[in-house]
């Protein structure tokens, strides 16, 4: 029989409101096995861990229940504890009385009862539990970072500073993401590429970082410590090794009527290209869709006029097979399609752009060389109306295509714009409609009231309802101002759109390998929301950027440096400790069917032949299932498909949890 | 002897450690009202959950057993609630052939963001159990509360 302490925490009032914490621990007092049981305030406070640890010298414990917060929040603060006053950490069970009691429960009776219940199921268990040693498994001493914007650029910069190798793996021909594309950044309006460029250079010359571009990720397996990525580096047609970037091949290629992507379709671009001038790697692409010569077979002359000879129209996608210790995912963004939004006429007239177009329509490297003017005639636009929350903040069901959530960045970069229009060009009427104008950060309110105040740009609290193109080019705006609770027509000749932004369409694809959660909206899952924002739920996996959330570029650097920090951690372990919580055969009862090993995703379960002396005294060879620990996950599939119940789990034996089932429906 | 009060059932949930009972933890983080019928077992996967558990809670009183996992393709474990899935099927219909309502047993999926949906899940089926009154298919007597 265990000794078992019980001790039920207060949380302050977050337990003892709704659940009578002393009739717990005093009814608790009856149960079998247990010789202890206390009330505290705040068991996972310093004074409540000594108050176990105490309990655990003082009455010889051999197992603890901690009746608290859900075990996915404090059970290993507890487990650290218990081990401390020298008891095995896995002799720790903990029940969750507050997410799944007290916190959904109003009364009171049946909260105390309730937490009665789940402390019964909690010692049942422990009743049942027996001490584990995690094994041990090697790290391998080099990081993935998934994405290569300037959440991926900033986090493979920090690992690398650390002094491991860093790959970073962008399916772009080059890395720099969507702040490339940006002009100015707010509140500060400096230049984007002028701080963006400096940093891809360092990428580029850091000897611990390898690029690679133009690649995606296959496959990946493995876990915490010992990833199995596989990498397709998508033929290019151009040998990396020997371009040298001249940018020659793609003044002469004669297939020049391709919508330029990184300019938002404003000017065309060759069939072989470089993306722009401060592409890392400065290596032409061949766009294949596109190239004569990959179609049809006629044409040949980037070849032929190649000094470097680094054309190769018969190169083939390559897979790279490479281990990693732990995986940065940071897969950025898009702007969603606001063509969906009728009401716009988006499609309708070229003078309605998105934010990001007219980010490139301002832009000194942009199709105009920065100056402003109307994509249909390429007049000086007069009247710009800015619309915001564009399938932002949209009630439910979004039919468009929109989002519930906040964009978050779009209040500043639309401030922004409008500075940056009025600075230019001070006579041009700006109006911007919104819902709210949120602006929470380090000078950014200032730089928002600079905006109204010194430039001012007319903001106006109100929906845009329609935007109707005119017989003389320009663009009629019917909008409500909610504050004068008018109606208001407005003669525009620019309507800028603040689409929101979601996540890259291949992050999902990406979680599923990775076995990483998302939310409904295909943000990657942070492991807490509060305590660990940078971690995946699944060990070795850490997010950074927009792939986990909309934000800014500051704040993404400093996710990026935050996620860097834990994967740096992770390495300079040389030993990671395992899960303890594993399959177990038992060996007698195993007849070596491999019903075990076909449902095993891991790969975990071998065979072998082993002896067994009969009761007759001879020896019989039997085949029996073997799990490695290292390998194994402890997902318990096994357990239920062994015919003769010869698997078990470790922690969650069958034994155990039928004690849980007995205890809750006593 | 207790007076005669209003049927309470009860609700043994099984839910899978990464993605249902984080979304239960956060039904109760944002303060989501459900039944305190509700009981819930962690276990590292719905694949986990074998069908003797399922067995033992009805044969030990249960009057209803819902088992939580990850969406299908986002098992943690890749492949396990799609194993909890055809496993349940075949246990569901052998127990509604034996007498044990449909409405008695079911399979959700849960995700660790969908703290609402594990609510509106445990509110939906309590009511449902509810209705159907106690089970006594299974039930051994001789686990019968003296009451």
């Amino acid at each position: 029989m265990q000794r078992i302490g019980v001790f039920v925490c207060h949380c302050g009032t977050n337990i003892a409101a709704t659940v009578d914490v002393k009739a717990v621990a005093e009814e608790l007092k009856n149960e079998p096995g247990v010789v202890f049981t206390a009330d505290y305030q705040y068991m996972c406070s310093e004074a409540g861990q000594n108050l176990i640890q105490d309990t655990i010298r003082n009455e010889r414990l051999t197992g603890v229940v901690v009746c608290s917060c859900s075990p996915r929040m404090h059970e290993a603060t507890f487990r650290k504890a218990a081990a401390k006053a020298g008891l095995n950490s896995y002799m720790v069970e903990v029940a969750n009385i507050r997410e799944q009691c007290s916190w959904i429960h109003k009364d009171k009776v049946s909260g105390t009862e309730k937490a009665i219940i789940l402390a019964r199921a909690a010692i049942a268990k422990v009743q049942l539990n027996a001490p584990l040693t995690p094994g041990q498994t090697p790290v391998t001493k080099r990081a993935l970072v998934i994405g290569g914007g300037i959440a991926g650029i900033q986090c493979a910069l920090d690992i690398a500073d650390a002094g491991y190798e860093v790959d970073i793996v962008e399916k772009k021909s080059t890395i720099g993401g969507k702040m490339t594309q940006i002009d100015k950044t707010f509140p500060t309006l400096d230049c984007a590429s002028c701080i963006l460029t400096p940093k891809m250079v360092e990428v580029a010359q850091n000897e611990k970082i390898h690029i690679y571009s133009y690649s995606e990720v296959e496959a990946v397996t493995g876990f915490v410590g010992n990833f199995d990525v596989k990498i397709r580096k998508k033929a290019r047609y151009v040998d990396e090794t020997k371009c040298t970037g001249c940018g020659e091949c793609t003044t002469k290629c004669p297939m020049k009527k391709i919508p330029n992507e990184f300019n938002m379709g404003f000017d065309n671009r060759s069939a072989i290209y470089i993306p722009f001038a401060q592409a890392v790697p400065k290596v032409a692409t061949i766009d294949p869709d596109h190239c004569n010569m990959l179609k049809n077979g006629k044409c040949g002359v980037c070849a032929k006029i190649c000094t470097a000879n680094a054309i190769d129209y018969k190169q083939q996608d390559q897979i790279i097979e490479e281990k990693y210790g732990a995986i940065v995912a940071a897969t950025g963004y898009n702007h969603i399609d606001v063509s969906k939004y009728d009401e716009f006429a988006y499609n309708q007239s070229k003078d309605v752009v998105t934010s990001l177009e007219f980010e490139r329509l301002m832009n000194a490297a942009g199709p105009t060389g920065g100056h402003l003017k109307r994509p249909s005639d390429g007049r000086d636009p007069k009247t710009i109306v800015f619309v915001q929350c564009v399938g932002s903040r949209e009630a439910p069901p979004c039919a468009k295509g929109g989002k519930e959530y906040c964009s978050k960045i779009c209040c500043m970069y639309t401030a922004k714009h409008a500075i940056l229009v009025k600075d230019h060009y001070p006579d041009t009427n700006v109006y911007v409609f919104y819902i709210d104008v949120r602006t929470p950060g380090k000078l950014f309110d200032e730089f928002y009231r600079r905006a109204v105040e010194q430039y001012g740009v007319h903001y106006i609290k109100g929906m845009v309802g329609k935007v109707a193109p005119q017989g003389d080019g320009t663009l009629m705006v019917q909008a409500s101002d909610l504050i004068a609770n008018d109606q208001l027509h407005i003669k525009a000749d620019m309507v800028v759109l603040a689409a929101a932004i979601e996540p890259d369409k291949s992050a999902r694809h990406l979680a599923t390998m990775l076995t990483a959660s998302m939310d409904t909206n295909d943000f990657f899952t942070e492991a807490h929301a509060k305590l660990r924002p940078v971690e995946s739920p699944t060990a070795g996996v850490f997010l950074a950027g927009v792939a986990q959330g909309p934000k800014d570029i500051p704040e993404t650097v400093v996710q990026a440096g935050a996620a860097a920090s834990k994967v740096i951690g992770l390495l300079s372990k040389d030993q990671l400790t395992g899960n303890p919580c594993v399959a177990n055969p038992d060996e007698l009862m195993c007849n070596g069917c491999s019903s075990c090993e076909k449902v095993c995703p891991y790969g975990a379960i071998t065979y072998a032949d082993k002896e067994f002396r009969q009761p007759d005294r001879t020896v019989a060879i039997r085949r029996v299932a073997q799990v490695n620990p290292a390998v194994c996950q402890g997902c318990g599939a096994c357990t239920v498909a062994c015919p003769s119940g010869a698997m078990d789990l470790k922690g969650f034996t069958n034994k155990q949890i039928m004690a849980e089932v007995d205890a809750i429906c006593r | 002897m207790s007076v005669n009060t209003e049927f309470k059932p009860l609700i043994v949930a099984f839910c899978c450690n990464w993605c249902s009972y984080a979304g239960a933890d956060l039904a109760g983080t944002n303060r989501l009202q459900y039944p305190a019928d509700v009981k819930i077992i962690r276990v590292p996967c719905s694949c986990r959950v074998n069908p003797m558990f399922v067995l033992r809670a009805f044969q030990r009183g249960a009057d209803g057993v819902i088992l939580c996992g990850c969406h299908p393709g986002d098992c943690h474990y890749t492949s396990g609630n799609y194993f909890t899935r055809r496993r349940m099927a075949l246990l569901f219909s052998m127990l509604d052939y034996m007498g044990i309502e449909k409405e008695r047993t079911r399979v959700e999926w849960v995700s660790a963001a969908e703290g609402a949906k594990f609510a509106k899940t445990m509110n939906e089926f309590v009511e449902t159990v509810t209705k159907l009154g106690e089970n006594r298919r299974l039930e051994d007597l001789r686990c019968k509360k003296q009451s």
